[in-house]
């Protein structure tokens, strides 16, 4: 069995690919760390020097614009150089090769590589091929991983509730296609939550979904039940209309969020969302806007917890 | 070998600085054993300020040697940097870095109108041109050794040398 | 060439006998005796067994030699001691014209190193609409119809394929899989692309379309060879199409009798495969039905890829691996793991694949074609990409430590491989 391409030969993190298979010392070090960026904000030089003089390219072969944008904002933060590459792969014009482009930007002298790609796995490929000094940090790869997501929804749900061991949390919507689920999936039962429910139609919960070690419902009234944090995932449009949902309508009468069905889970329980909403169809505007809703804060965390995850990396 | 009384040192570091002190004063102390020594003297000298406390991991010198260390903890500084007089406390100095990597964090906070360095011990060993302006007691220190400030239950602070931990 | 073959142990995988013995060789057969052979051979510390035939290897002529070329992958094949094996039609253009074939074939002919069987095109340019003239390409040499990996039109084209060889009495070797079900996948449908996130092909996709063919296969008459069964579902139904007596015979290739979806690990993209690696029940499943005659045979599903069709994220690989020259040592690896007498092992490899193929080999009885593999079954072999003679260096077993060595390979009575 390979070694964790992960963590170097000392078990320090040295590319974020993905949360599973990090152990849980990892993760509360990059939780906590976080924790100590976050007051840069409140600074008049809202920098640190850590990154000075190292170069991080942000190599997008998907696009988006607030993934990169918090990215680049906590690696400036980090006083770093800050290069973005946006990618466009279009199948009838294949251009240079994946590791071809990587290692061209080797050539520039790229200390960190932020990476976002329609296939799961490319950055473990990446990660394969850079230099000893060169850190992969995954963005989002295909359907499987998007580990700084995870990280800051980890962060969110630690800053009100404080411990995971008494947590009931809800993941719902299409799950099937979500690297943001089964990456806060991973790192809840790695922190020990002892109750992660997805919530969804069968045609969105992916082959053996149990074995991730949640319980499926069905029934999102049922789900939702006690639960102490409820995570509403996107649903693309695409999805919409063809063999795997009829419409957006229905989708929403049975599977979005509204303030009814909120009222099934415990009173102080948090709303969480990665953004960008659909509202009206995963969720409904009074509870995105609404007091149960944690979303804005989300996006704040997202730069502390960028900035950590860059910092750790970077001296390993 | 014995070391110095660290709750004497306090009090007369105290003694020291309660004349020098001015309407801009305010002083901050650095994690561990500086911010454990500023939460003493800032209660005996009765600061109007409130205290601040620093973490120089984001400053170090040793990043690329040693990456980040395990459990930075927060920064914080609740008054305006600027124009103070500001007091920076610390437990031991030694070579001088720490002292460099607060004053680079300090300035990314405003400009102070002055710093003075107030140490409970000097150990020698400067590879920096840094001197504390107050300084509890000059130690000599064995090699292989390292000067530590400990706080023991009940609060009571105290000197200990123990082997220096490989890096 | 008179050959005479001293000391070594003979194991004869059609009469099942295992023993020391001396083997003679006149005019591209075996004989009883030869008085005054030209070369001999000692074969001490060796098997000498038929040379191996592989139902499935890609020599990636014509159309893709910069993957690899008849000369490359015909050397691997006899340094591997395969004397015998059929190409799929996935060429480029397909094996759908007797021109390309009758070519194919004289090439092979005359770089004398293993036989070459092609299999033709069962649907114009492959793409499982029209058919081809089979009668006219069984003419040139093709010795089955075949869709390799790429899918028929509909259920109807299926049954008018059949329908037709069944007429002249050819075989048709068909992949069981519903290009529906199977639309996008890339990995087995189960835990692990679910958490690796890859697009799944489930097991009922092969298991249906199994269903499809052998139903209309009963309905027919055609004889049907499934190619590179992957599921434990699938050999329950081939279980009751042998015992209702139907002439259906199977295979399936190294990689499924040994790996599973687990070996994935961090994305390895030599394991992204045609069929995918399905669940550790499934590959036990496979490795017993091989065991006891189910699945009539083991073939290398040998396909070359370059360095730049691998070095892709999983999903974008282009799928399939190089196994020419692991046949022998996975073949001796799993036989041991099913404790199988060597025979019984090599039989997997020789006259079961000679009987699909419908060719007199894999026997060493006098009179047979001199078409040997002498090897060393304890030699081992650490599998090294580099050193392999293939040009495709696309291996799941890179870095395993094997055993079993071919020393040398006779095809048509000349000796085509020492080593």
């Amino acid at each position: 069995m390979q070694r964790n391409p992960q963590l170097n030969a000392a078990g320090e993190l040295q590319h974020l690919l993905s949360i599973e298979g990090l152990p849980r010392e990892v993760l509360l070090q990059i939780l906590d760390t976080a924790e100590s960026f976050a007051g840069v904000t409140e600074r008049e030089v809202k920098k640190v020097p850590i990154l000075r003089g190292k170069s991080v390219f942000n190599l997008f072969f998907e696009p988006s614009t607030r993934t990169r944008t918090t990215f680049e904002i906590a690696a400036k933060r980090l006083s770093a150089d800050v290069i973005n590459l946006n990618i466009a792969v279009s199948s009838q014009s294949k251009g240079e090769s994946l590791l071809d482009t990587v290692a061209n930007l080797s050539a520039m002298q790229a200390d960190i590589f932020v990476v976002r790609h329609a296939s799961s796995g490319a950055p473990y490929l990446i990660a394969r091929h850079v230099k000893p000094h060169e850190h992969v940090v995954n963005a989002g790869d295909g359907r499987h991983a998007h580990p700084t997501q995870g990280l800051l929804d980890l962060f969110t749900i630690r800053h009100y509730k404080k411990d995971f061991s008494r947590l009931i949390v809800a993941v719902v919507g299409d799950v099937l296609h979500s690297r943001v689920a089964r990456s806060l999936i991973h790192g809840l039962t790695t922190l020990g939550a002892p109750e992660v429910r997805v919530i969804g139609p069968q045609t969105l919960l992916p082959s053996g979904v149990e074995s991730l070690g949640v319980r499926v419902f069905h029934d999102m009234r049922a789900g939702l039940k006690d639960c102490d944090v409820v995570v509403m995932l996107r649903l693309q449009s695409e999805r919409m209309g063809g063999a795997l949902l009829p419409s957006a309508q229905e989708y929403f009468k049975n599977y979005g969020l509204t303030g009814e069905k909120l009222r099934l889970a415990r009173p102080d329980a948090i709303v969480m969302h990665p953004g960008p909403m659909n509202r009206g169809v995963e969720i409904d505007s009074t509870v995105a806007d609404g007091p149960h809703s944690v979303i804005l804060p989300q996006v704040t965390f997202g730069i502390a917890v960028r900035m950590a995850v860059m910092s750790i990396v970077a001296g390993n | 070998m014995k070391l110095p009384d660290a709750e004497k040192l306090c009090e007369q570091l105290a003694a020291e600085l309660k004349p020098r002190l001015g309407p801009k004063s305010a002083m901050i102390g650095l994690y561990t054993g500086g911010a454990w020594l500023a939460e003493r003297l800032h209660a005996m000298l009765a600061l109007a300020e409130p205290l601040g406390l620093m973490d120089i991991a984001f400053y170090r010198d040793d990043y690329h040697a040693q990456g980040l260390h395990h459990d930075p903890k927060r920064t914080r500084i609740p008054f305006d940097v600027n124009g103070r007089d500001l007091l920076l406390v610390d437990d031991v100095l030694y070579t001088g870095r720490t002292v460099r990597a607060a004053m680079n964090e300090l300035f990314d906070y405003g400009r102070p109108a002055s710093i003075s360095l107030v140490v409970l011990a000097d150990r020698g060993g400067r590879e920096l041109p840094i001197c504390a302006q107050h300084c509890g007691a000059r130690v000599e220190v064995p090699a292989g050794m390292r000067l530590r400030l400990n706080r023991l239950a009940g609060g009571k602070l105290a000197l200990a040398l123990e082997p220096e931990r490989a890096a | 060439m008179r050959l005479h073959i001293k000391n070594g142990r003979l194991v004869d995988p059609a009469t099942g006998k295992d023993g020391p013995g001396d083997l003679y060789i006149d005019e591209g057969k075996i004989v009883e005796r030869v008085t005054s052979p030209q070369r001999t051979i000692d074969a001490k510390g060796l098997v000498v067994a038929p040379g191996f035939i592989d139902l499935s290897a890609r020599l990636r002529e014509p159309g893709f030699e910069y993957k690899a070329t008849l000369e490359s992958e015909l050397d691997a094949a006899v340094a591997g001691g395969v004397t015998s094996l059929a190409c799929p039609p996935d060429t480029d253009p397909p094996l759908d014209e007797p021109g390309l074939v009758d070519m194919l074939r004289r090439r092979a002919l005359s770089l004398e190193r293993a036989r070459v069987y092609p299999v033709g095109a069962l649907t114009t340019k492959l793409e499982g609409k029209a058919l081809t003239e089979m009668a006219e390409l069984a003419e040139a040499g093709c010795v089955a119809f075949s869709q390799a990996n790429a899918p028929l039109a509909d259920t109807q084209v299926l049954w008018r394929a059949l329908q037709y060889a069944a007429t002249f009495g050819f075989a048709v070797w068909l992949r069981a899989e519903d290009a529906w079900l199977a639309k996008g996948g890339v990995a087995h449908d189960g835990e692990v692309a679910t958490r690796l996130g890859l697009p799944g092909i489930p097991g009922f996709a092969e298991t249906i379309a199994l269903s499809t063919i052998l139903e209309l296969a009963r309905a027919t008459g055609a004889r049907v060879h499934v190619c590179r069964l992957s599921t434990a579902g699938a050999v329950e139904l081939v279980r009751r199409a042998k015992a209702e007596r139907l002439p259906v015979s199977c295979d399936v290739g190294i990689h499924h009798v040994h790996l599973c979806d687990m070996d994935l690990g961090y994305f390895d993209a030599n394991c992204r495969l045609e069929p995918p690696l399905r669940s550790q029940r499934d590959r036990d499943a496979l490795s017993r039905a091989l065991a006891d005659g189910t699945i009539d045979c083991l073939c290398s599903d040998h396909t070359p890829v370059d360095d730049d069709g691998k070095h892709l994220p999983f999903a974008e690989a282009e799928p399939g691996a190089t196994g020419l020259e692991l046949l022998l040592p996975l073949a001796l690896k799993w036989g041991r793991a099913r404790e199988l007498s060597l025979a019984a092992t090599l039989e997997r490899i020789t006259c079961r694949p000679a009987r699909v193929l419908g060719v007199a080999a894999g026997s060493l009885a006098p009179g047979a074609p001199a078409d040997l593999a002498l090897f060393d079954p304890a030699a081992a072999l650490r599998v090294t990409p580099e050193a392999l003679k293939s040009q495709g260096k696309n291996t799941p077993f890179a870095g395993y430590e094997l055993q079993g060595r071919v020393r040398v390979t006779v095809v048509a009575g000349n000796v085509v491989y020492e080593g």
